[in-house]
């Protein structure tokens, strides 16, 4: 059972009140597919990947992680109940769509940086700990129901 | 992994941007490592890790001091981290999964404090860059 204290959550919450989903989505996406271009392997049919400005430019990357990071959202309100709040999507990264979850550990890396240049010197030591556990915990939550 | 031409012209736009401020930058990284990676600390157990430790930014400063060398010698990383490359393998016996710990804290701490540097492009080549100084120094392992 995940423990969160109260300065944890008041860290989440005020953070998250003032992230833009879609942009923040966007970014964290498309970074991920520039910085570990080896996780395009999973958007073969994205169309146009083949350089920094075509992969933040592409309409589907930023659909893609707009919807991610709403999701994130879902879990940001549920974060008692991560295994629960994730379980169908565990199970359709491992049956449908075959994702190694290693992956979910550097997008949440990602996500992270991103938030770190986005908050910058609010984004304190402290900020970072409690984000880097959430990611953390949102991808060990999306691995559980893998076999 | 290889650094293009163009990873090591944005590498080395981070640190001279960066300049003298590298050093902040090294003991802003550690501190956030010892608070994000509490494991981390048991390599320290004879330093003082609290808040503002004057051990934490003079090791910050060692480890900003290698980073910019290693950038200066960017075409040779195996010899220009020879010596400390040896010290982790014989001494310091840091587990490799920790240089990703400090890698990626001293991303945030660019991306806090110099957020319109780490553009996509830069921020892949300074991640590969840190992996690259990981393999150089845990390479005599065993």
């Amino acid at each position: 059972m995940v423990h969160w204290s109260a300065e944890e959550k008041q860290l989440i919450t005020s953070v998250w009140a003032k992230v833009n989903v879609e942009e923040c989505g966007a970014e964290a996406l498309a970074r991920l597919l520039i910085v570990y271009p080896w996780t395009q392997r999973f958007f073969s049919d994205f169309g146009n990947l083949s350089s920094p400005t075509a992969i933040i430019g592409n309409p589907k990357v930023r659909a893609h992680g707009k919807k991610v990071l709403t999701s994130f959202g879902e879990a940001i309100k549920n974060l008692d109940n991560l295994k629960g709040t994730y379980s169908k999507l565990s199970e359709l990264h491992c049956d449908k769509l075959h994702v190694d979850p290693e992956n979910f550990r550097l997008l949440g890396d990602i996500l992270v940086i991103v938030l770190a240049a986005h908050f910058t010197k609010d984004f304190t030591p402290a900020c970072q700990a409690t984000w880097q556990k959430l990611v953390g915990l949102v991808a060990h939550a999306l691995a559980r129901k893998y076999h | 992994m290889v650094l293009s031409a163009a990873d090591k012209s944005n590498v080395k736009g981070v640190f001279a941007k960066i300049g003298g401020q590298a050093e902040e930058y090294g003991a802003d990284a550690l501190e956030r490592m010892f608070v994000t990676y509490p494991q981390t600390k048991t390599y320290f157990p004879h330093f003082d890790l609290g808040k503002g430790s004057a051990q934490v930014k003079g090791h910050g400063k060692k480890v900003a001091a290698a980073l910019v060398e290693a950038v200066n010698n960017i075409d040779d990383l195996a010899g220009a981290l020879s010596k400390l490359s040896d010290l982790h393998a014989q001494k310091l016996r840091v587990d490799p999964v920790n240089f990703k710990l400090l890698g990626q804290c001293f991303l945030v701490v660019v991306a806090t404090r110099n957020p319109s540097l780490l553009t996509p492009e830069v921020h892949a080549s300074l991640d590969k860059f840190l992996c690259a100084v990981g393999t150089v120094l845990t390479a005599k392992y065993r």
